[in-house]
């Protein structure tokens, strides 16, 4: 990935931060939203706290638009207050002792405006992002969705050359979190530099990024474009995010054996050597008879260990081999009497598969 | 089961202040009750006698009849510049101590708070023999400039903040360790240098933990008693700041030493009502 966009953010690198390493190379184009998504822990603050200059980088190097920001072999350093970088962090960091326009004034004032023409900056910034009511609040008078609103607004005013974006909607509540994301897609996509998007969200990363990383414990295990990543998740964690059940397994031509047990039978896709099959949790049909199994059919006997009521079905955990999640309608549940221990048939036919191969990214690999 | 003794009344006040406060009985065990009267009286009772003692009906005139005007302007003068310099350079020797690690920090951070537990009149002898005429410094200050600082106005300030400046020191000290970094990070990221940082976001967030640390040193330097008079002596309008004069007229003039003690009982009062939200709200939190 190194050598290309060079107008853009080039990471490829080692940080150390006491027991943790965090080793990734990736590139962001000016323009493109870079989602990093991740469990807790996986090094996605710390990603962007080598990117500010608030870590240096044990190996490796950091460019923007071609410019060294970080390179350990070389020793060269720019300083955090030196990069043309716009941090919005996750609890957002406004100044409790400043106002939302002083707040936003700090960057220009602090890269060398005078006080008026950096007042003039951000009174534009604060009109653009809708928030020229609030110039006087402290951002303790301020709702989150304006919090964050101001973050942006702050980051911004100081003309970065990259955007980076530290969960920026974890602090909100369910209510607003919604109008808020749709505003700040807007306000990303008039923003010309590179932008890096840390969430472990996956709906976030869907609605926001243009292409998607998915970091844990350290390494990048999966990128790609969004719908990508959904469809085919390389990992658990990730096949948990987006709601599917993920099977690893060999291939075989037309069948699967899985490394949880049992076997599927695929769509002949001509599929060798390790793949990773992917089912919808509605895709798969529960019944207490045996069904009839035919060809392009997989039918296996699983317990049911579990019933969560999500909104407008109830999700099955269900142990076999394979285990599975499988939603089914309220309903079903009173039809077949479902309650935990129930001995069950599952079925699912073979072109509700995606079986794709499973690359299995390793450390060192990035 | 019975209970082991008679139930006990339980007022409707005393039920919704243990509602509130939960927790069950407030009252206290006369173990602990006896001595804690005793303490409360020991502690009282001298500001009782002062109080009391007082010439109330001609306090203008006791206090017109000593020095006490004059030694009330040195005091509070000599006080307040002592807490500008503590401010000036107590304030960066705090940031020092507490944002930066080097090898001897903690010896360092030892010495500069010894002050604090040090007998001042120690503290008095140290300066008299760094800066007196044959002092360590003192000498070359007098060879070179004809400058002598003991038994000056000077000496006063430079015993006062000797003693009071690591009340400052250890105050600010705390305060930046506590201090929230992500501010000066976010800062940093914003395009702030060091000392921008320092100017515009750290030093604005300590800022009570600073007045707080401000007054406690003023506070300090107003009652020094023993630095000062060794190292400074005791001329009137020169020197004799309030607690030495209060000392004096204690042997001359009893009602104008008593009166001069109502006057700094009052100032500590203040400062302790200014204190009050920074400081003595962490022991009942």
């Amino acid at each position: 990935m190194t050598g290309k966009g060079s107008d853009g953010l080039v990471v490829d690198a080692e940080v150390r931060r006491g027991d943790f390493t965090l080793a990734v190379a990736l590139a962001a184009p000016s323009g493109q939203v870079v989602g990093v998504l991740g469990p807790n822990g996986a090094g996605k603050s710390t990603l962007l706290s080598a990117v500010a200059g608030l870590t240096p980088v044990a190996t490796g190097r950091i460019t923007l638009a071609g410019g060294v920001m970080d390179d350990a072999g070389a020793g060269t350093f720019v300083e955090a207050s030196e990069r043309p970088v716009g941090f919005v962090f996750q609890n957002y960091r406004l100044f409790p002792h400043l106002t939302v326009a002083e707040n936003v004034a700090f960057s220009p004032r602090a890269r060398g405006m005078g006080r008026r023409a950096a007042r003039t900056a951000a009174s534009y910034w604060l009109d653009r992002l809708g928030l020229a009511s609030l110039a006087d609040r402290k951002p303790e008078q301020l709702s989150g969705g304006q919090a964050q609103r101001v973050a942006l607004a702050r980051a911004l005013a100081g003309q970065p050359a990259l955007l980076l974006l530290d969960e920026p909607l974890s602090a909100l509540d369910a209510g607003t979190r919604l109008d808020v994301q749709a505003e700040l897609k807007r306000h990303l996509a008039d923003f010309t530099g590179p932008c890096l998007l840390v969430t472990h969200d996956p709906l976030e990363a869907l609605v926001l990024a243009d292409q998607l990383i998915v970091l844990e414990d350290g390494r990048i295990v999966q990128e790609g474009n969004p719908a990508q990543v959904a469809r085919q998740p390389a990992t658990d964690y990730v096949a948990k995010l987006v709601g599917l059940n993920l099977y690893p397994g060999r291939a075989d031509g037309s069948r699967v054996t899985l490394t949880a047990g049992g076997s599927f039978v695929i769509p002949d896709q001509g599929q060798h050597g390790d793949v990773l099959a992917a089912v919808r949790p509605s895709a798969i049909v529960v019944s207490t008879q045996r069904p009839r199994s035919g060809s392009a059919r997989n039918t296996w006997p699983a317990k049911v260990t579990g019933l969560t009521l999500l909104a407008d079905r109830v999700r099955l955990d269900l142990d076999g081999q394979p285990p599975a999640l499988v939603d089914v309608t309220p309903a079903a549940v009173a039809d077949l009497s479902l309650s935990p221990g129930s001995q069950v048939w599952l079925s699912v036919k073979a072109t509700e598969l995606e079986v794709y191969p499973h690359t299995g990214r390793r450390p060192g690999q990035g | 089961m019975a209970t082991r003794t008679a139930p006990s009344r339980l007022t409707a006040q005393e039920r919704a202040r243990r509602a509130a406060r939960g927790g069950t009985s407030r009252s206290v065990p006369a173990p602990l009750l006896a001595p804690a009267l005793i303490a409360v009286a020991f502690l009282l009772l001298p500001l009782a006698g002062l109080l009391i003692r007082a010439p109330w009906g001609h306090m203008a005139a006791a206090l017109s009849g000593s020095d006490a005007t004059q030694a009330l302007v040195l005091s509070l003068w000599t006080a307040s510049v002592s807490t500008g310099v503590s401010l000036v350079i107590g304030v960066p020797l705090a940031w020092v101590l507490a944002r930066t690690a080097f090898p001897g920090q903690r010896l360092l951070r030892a010495l500069v708070t010894l002050p604090l537990v040090l007998p001042p009149v120690v503290g008095g002898v140290a300066l008299l023999l760094a800066f007196s005429r044959v002092g360590l410094v003192g000498r070359y200050l007098d060879d070179w400039f004809g400058l002598t600082i003991p038994f000056t106005p000077l000496a006063v300030i430079m015993a006062e903040t000797f003693v009071a400046m690591p009340f400052l020191i250890i105050t600010v000290e705390g305060a930046l360790r506590s201090a929230d970094q992500g501010y000066e990070e976010a800062a940093a990221t914003l395009g702030a240098k060091r000392m921008t940082v320092f100017r515009r976001v750290t030093v604005p967030l300590i800022a009570p933990s600073l007045g707080a640390g401000a007054v406690l040193c003023w506070a300090r330097a107003l009652g020094e008693f023993g630095a000062t008079i060794t190292f400074a002596g005791s001329f009137p309008g020169q020197t004799e700041t309030m607690p030495i004069a209060v000392y004096y007229a204690l042997e001359t003039d009893p009602n104008a030493a008593i009166a001069l003690s109502l006057v700094l009982l009052v100032v500590s009062v203040i400062v302790l009502v200014s204190l009050r939200d920074h400081w003595l709200r962490g022991s009942v939190s």
